[in-house]
Order: structure tokens, then sequence, then C-alpha cells
């Protein structure tokens, strides 16, 4: 029997038979399908397998390369972290779920073809709203119709788009593409939706943080990173990348800045981050792209690491909002510890994951003289470590004591958590070990001396800013609130302009009835005027009617009889 | 309700070092003191740059300062623009 089947396999088979096991045995299950899936991956050999002919076409569901491969593994690694966290929950819904979830994003980065990536595209979407829903309150269930319609809808120009690909190309191959046919660009906005480009983002941050603690990480990994991963395979070198990019990187941060929720705030710094991805692939050169992929490596992980800080919090307190929290790290102490390696991370500090792998973008953007998008994303940089590196450990560990007291997080999560804080130090602290499973060749030295000079004087009057306006009240308050986002666009405009014309509907029906009704009655009256007792036609015998209409037809026949003659 | 009575209870019993306000204003101090030998460290090693003006003594410093009080002060507008009450999108 051959191995080289999708690895994806694995892993939603995996998730599926879950269910029927309980107990220890569940759990075993939930440690070992990762890993089995991570060893098949190790052993499928590079190149294209498990080719089908469908209707003319040949698709290849497995295709191993550099690029496919390290987001395999890196996201095998966080399903990895996903199970042990979740180890306490006697949840199997969102155990299984996660399992399918995790096995199709990995079944669409190994699609070899448009097709395949088109099914894993669309299962991915269903299969991660059952983690939103599984929090099983109202407004998680109607933010999951929201992220779910979202996504359906971006499998269907995915669809439609290699549709029209196909024709024009006669190969369903997904492989680079230029945005110059209808088709390509229908593509291009299916991976948009998918990578939370501006204006198509609010998915992330409406349904993200209503999900549970364990489902936030692993919403946090796979779907974004997907859409990076595709945008990487189609669109390396696609010039509007750089600008929307750009973009992605800092709208967000404003956002993040006057957030209460943390986790929320925590989906605007994914899209912040995701930005610096999405420049570093229009970019487009050799190190752009290793850049775009390390930084979705270490962003992976140190995401997750956040998100899983924010969620024990979230499990043993009942609430992230920053408005609630405070001096927590007195009652959750390695929380608190692993946050802040989570924080330092993102921020980018020598000696973390974020400081080699987000250089290589930052160089890459010099290197081809923008200056411009590198002085955005170095603002983009200090507005990160502000309001991802700062307030999220600020707000919730430290700050004023709420005087919230509680036991320190399960023992599974902090396992979970250092592993992963493991990670981003170490791929900070041996960078060529972490560039070798790069795409492409890396000669970059991130550690000189002028760089880690430049990046601490960055960061640490970045953090000044932030005390220096902390301490002069400067600093915008944790209120309880809700910030519109282009979402609003859907929820309300959109609504209240259905509403209206659903009204206008009803009212111009409503008319037209009443007309109908009043001409039916009107030819009821006139019938009833003639034919009632007194009426014309009711007075007399009913053989004197007849002989009445017997004359008028004999009458009408003489008419026609003479008009023969006229014409 | 009652775990946070108990809480603000030890809070007041036991006292951390953070929970002192001379200890964080040491902190404060101690985070400009670093600040200023950082920037100082310019005249001991010489930034080589790709971008010719990041060379410029304390480019680095003051484009964190200055573009971290630009943010804050940039979303408090935008929050007189766009805060709602919690519960807006559900009435």
């Amino acid at each position: 029997m051959t191995l080289n089947f999708p690895t994806a396999f694995i892993l939603i088979l995996g998730g599926l038979i879950l269910p029927f096991f309980s107990g220890s045995l569940r759990k075993l299950c939930l440690i070992f399908i990762p890993v089995i899936a991570f060893v098949h991956l190790l052993i499928l050999p590079t190149g294209l397998h498990g080719e089908l002919q469908f209707i003319g076409y040949t698709l290849s569901s497995v295709r191993v390369d550099k690029l496919s491969q390290i987001f395999g593994y890196v996201f095998l690694i966080a399903a990895f972290l996903n199970a042990i966290y979740a180890w306490h929950s006697d949840d199997v819904l969102q155990q299984s779920a996660t399992f399918v979830y995790a096995g199709s994003a990995i079944g669409a980065v190994f699609a070899g073809d448009l097709i395949t990536l088109f099914i894993f595209w669309e299962l991915t979407a269903i299969s991660s709203v059952i983690l939103i829903w599984a929090r099983r309150t109202d407004r998680a269930y109607k933010s999951g119709m929201r992220y779910l319609i979202t996504h359906i809808l971006s499998g269907m120009l995915l669809l439609i788009g290699a549709i029209f690909y196909s024709k024009s190309q006669g190969s369903i191959e997904f492989t680079s593409m230029s945005l110059d046919q209808p088709g390509v660009i229908l593509i291009f906005i299916a991976f948009g939706v998918k990578s939370a480009f501006p204006l198509l983002h609010n998915w992330l941050h409406d349904a993200y943080p209503e999900s549970t603690e364990i489902g936030t990480v692993a919403l946090s990994v796979f779907s974004t990173k997907l859409g990076i991963y595709a945008l990487a395979r189609g669109f390396a070198g696609t010039e509007i990348l750089i600008f929307i990019g750009a973009v992605m990187a800092t709208f967000p941060i404003f956002y993040a800045v006057i957030e209460n929720d943390l986790r929320r705030v925590l989906t605007y710094s994914l899209n912040n981050q995701l930005g610096f991805m999405v420049v570093g692939i229009g970019i487009g050169t050799e190190l752009a792209i290793n850049g775009a992929v390390a930084h979705a490596f270490a962003h992976i992980l140190y995401k997750s690491l956040l998100f899983m800080s924010m969620g024990a919090v979230l499990f043993r307190v009942g609430t992230v909002n920053g408005s609630d929290l405070g001096g927590l790290y007195k009652s959750m102490p390695w929380t608190a510890f692993f946050c802040i390696i989570g924080a330092a991370s993102i921020s980018a500090f020598p000696l973390f994951s974020g400081f080699v792998a987000k250089s290589l973008i930052m160089s890459a953007a010099l290197y081809q003289d923008h200056v411009l998008v590198w002085l955005v994303l170095l603002f983009a940089s200090a507005g990160v470590f502000h309001h991802a590196g700062i307030k999220i450990p600020f707000f919730a560990f430290f700050a004023h004591d709420s005087g919230f007291r509680c036991k320190e997080a399960p023992l599974n999560m902090l396992i979970a958590m250092s592993i992963a804080a493991t990670i981003c130090v170490g791929i900070g602290c041996f960078p060529n070990l972490f560039y070798m499973l790069l795409p492409y060749p890396v000669s970059y030295e991130p550690y000189t001396s002028s760089h880690v000079l430049s990046q601490l004087q960055l960061l640490v009057f970045s953090a000044l800013a932030f005390a220096f306006l902390m301490r002069t009240g400067v600093y915008p308050p944790e209120l309880k609130s809700v910030n519109l986002d282009s979402d609003w666009l859907y929820r309300v405009f959109l609504k209240n302009l259905t509403l209206k014309f659903q009204q206008h509907i009803f009212q111009l029906y409503d008319q037209a009835c009443h007309k109908l009704k009043g001409g039916f009655w009107g030819l009821c009256k006139k019938i009833h005027r003639h034919h009632q007792p007194t009426g014309l036609l009711a007075r007399n015998w009913p053989t004197s009617n007849m002989v009445l209409w017997v004359a008028l037809m004999l009458a009408s026949y003489l008419i026609i009889y003479f008009l023969q003659f006229a014409v | 309700m009652l775990e946070r009575i108990k809480g603000i209870l030890i809070m007041i019993k036991k006292k951390y070092w953070l929970d002192k306000k001379e200890n964080i204003t040491k902190i404060y101090i101690g985070l400009w003191t670093l600040g200023i030998l950082l920037i100082l460290g310019d005249f001991v090693i010489h930034r080589h740059e790709d971008y010719k003006t990041a060379e410029m003594f304390g480019f680095y410093g003051a484009y964190g300062f200055v573009g971290c009080v630009i943010l804050v002060l940039v979303a408090k507008v935008l929050r007189k623009i766009v805060m709602r009450n919690e519960d807006y999108y559900d009435t």
C-alpha cells in the first residue's frame, strides 16, 4: 500500500472517530493523531502524488515542496499544541472539529490543483464555524453565521474563478498566476477574504473573539495563514499586494488601542501581522518570500501562545475585558510569564522569533527601494509592540488590581504554553536552523550590532511612549464598548436598507391588494345591479330573457352577413 | 462575587513589590535611563543602514516615541467616531 495519500486524511479521519472513544483512550488519541500525521508528513517524498482524472483535468491531491512542507509542519505543531491545550476539556465536539479543521487546512496547503484546494477550502470553513458555535451563546451563533457566509462566499469565488481559469488555461494546476483575467481576479479576492484584506477583514474581529478559550487558539492558526500560503503560491510578486499589506499592517493597530476585549485586540494585531506577510509576498523576491513564510511560521506560534494565555484568563476569570482585569500576575504568574514571552516575540525583541522573521521582510523592502513601505512597516512594528506587546500583558496581568484571585491555569494549558514559548525563544536564538526550513536558500544575518541596537531603541521608546501617556493620563482608558468597523455596513446599514425595502414592498403589495379588491367589488356590484330581483335582467321570466338573447344573436348574425358584402 | 471580595481582602493584607507607587516610579525612571543609554549607544556603534536617513542620531528612538504618541492620539479621535454602547448591535 502506498503511503503517498494526503496527510489531511489522518487528521480528518482522526477527528471523525474521536467521538467514539471516551476517557483516557480519547486523550491518548488527542496526542497521537497529530504525531502520526507529523511522521507521515516527514516521510512523504517531494513531488506530486495522488493524481487522478476528473472531467478531463488531472488533479493532484498532494504536492510536496519546500513551501507546502513548512506550512504543513507548523500547522501540525499548532494542532499538537492545541490538543494539549484542550486536554482538560470534555467537549469532544471542539476537539473533533479542531482536528478536521487542521486536517482540511493541511489538505489545502498540499493541494496541487484548484479543485482539491476548493474542497479543502470549504471544509475549513465548515469545520471552523463549529469552533465558534461551541461557545453556545446567542452572540456566538450569530457571529458564526456571519463568519460562515463570508467563508462560503470566498469558496464560491474560488470555484467560479477556477472554472474561468481552467477554461482559459486548459489546466487546473494551482500555480503562479497573474491578475490579467477575470477568473484570476476572483481567485485573488477569494484568497483576500481568507487573508483578511482591508474591508474584507471583518469576519476575523467579529467571530474569533466569540469562540471558546480553546476554539480561538485553533482559529487563530489556520484560516488566515492558509490565505497567506495561497497568496504566496499564486501571487508572489504581485505589486498591488505591497500596498494592500501596508494598509493591513497599519489600520488595525488604531483599533487595537481602543478595543476593550483583549482577545479582540489580539485579532487586530493578527491582522496587522498578516499585513507584513502580504507585503513580503507582494515584493516577491526570494528574500521577501522567505520573510513572509518565516513570519507566518513564527507568527502562528507566538499568536497561539498569546491566545492561549488569554484563553487561560477567560477560563479562570470568565472575562477578558481589559476594563475588568488587572493584577492577575499574583494569581497566574506562569500564564503571565508565558504571555510576556509571546508579547516579546510578536514585538520582535532580539532573541525572540519575531525578530529573526520580520527582519527578512523589512530588509527585502529596503533592498527593493520601497522606503515608504519600510517606514510604514516600522511604524506598524512600533505600534504592534505598543498594543499587543504592552497592552495585552499590562491590562490583563498588571495595571490596577481588579481583586480577582483565581487558580493558576490548568497544567495542560501551562505545558502547551511552555512548548510554544520554548519554540519562540528557540527560533529567536538559533535563526540559522530555522532558516533552513524556508523555501529558498538564505544568506541573512539578523544579529548585527546595528540591527539589534536600532530594534532595541525602537522598542524601548515605544514602551516609553506608552508609559509616558499612561502617567500623563492621555492614554485612553479601557471602556466597555463596541467599535464600529466595516461590519457596520452589513450589520446596520444594509440591514436597515433591506428592512426599508421590505417595508416598501409590503406597502406596494397592500396597495395593489386594495385596488384589486376594490375592482372586484365594483364588478360584483355591477352584476348585482342588473341581476338583483328588481334588476333589468332579472325582472322578466327566463323565457323572455332567452328571446332577448336570441334576438341579439340574430341581429349580430345579420350585421356580420352585411359586413361581408361591404368588405 | 464572594471570591472577588475574598481577593480584595487578601489584596489589603498582602502587598506585592509592584503595589507600591514609588516602585512603579522606579521602573519608569529605569526605563528612561535604559532608553537614553541605548540612544547614546549610537556614539559607540556606528549603525550601518540601507536607508541612509536612519543612520541619523537617535532616529529609531524618535520614530518609535513619536509614532506611538501619534498612534494613541489618532486612536482617541477614532474612538470618538466609532465607539458605541456595548449592546449597540443587540438592540
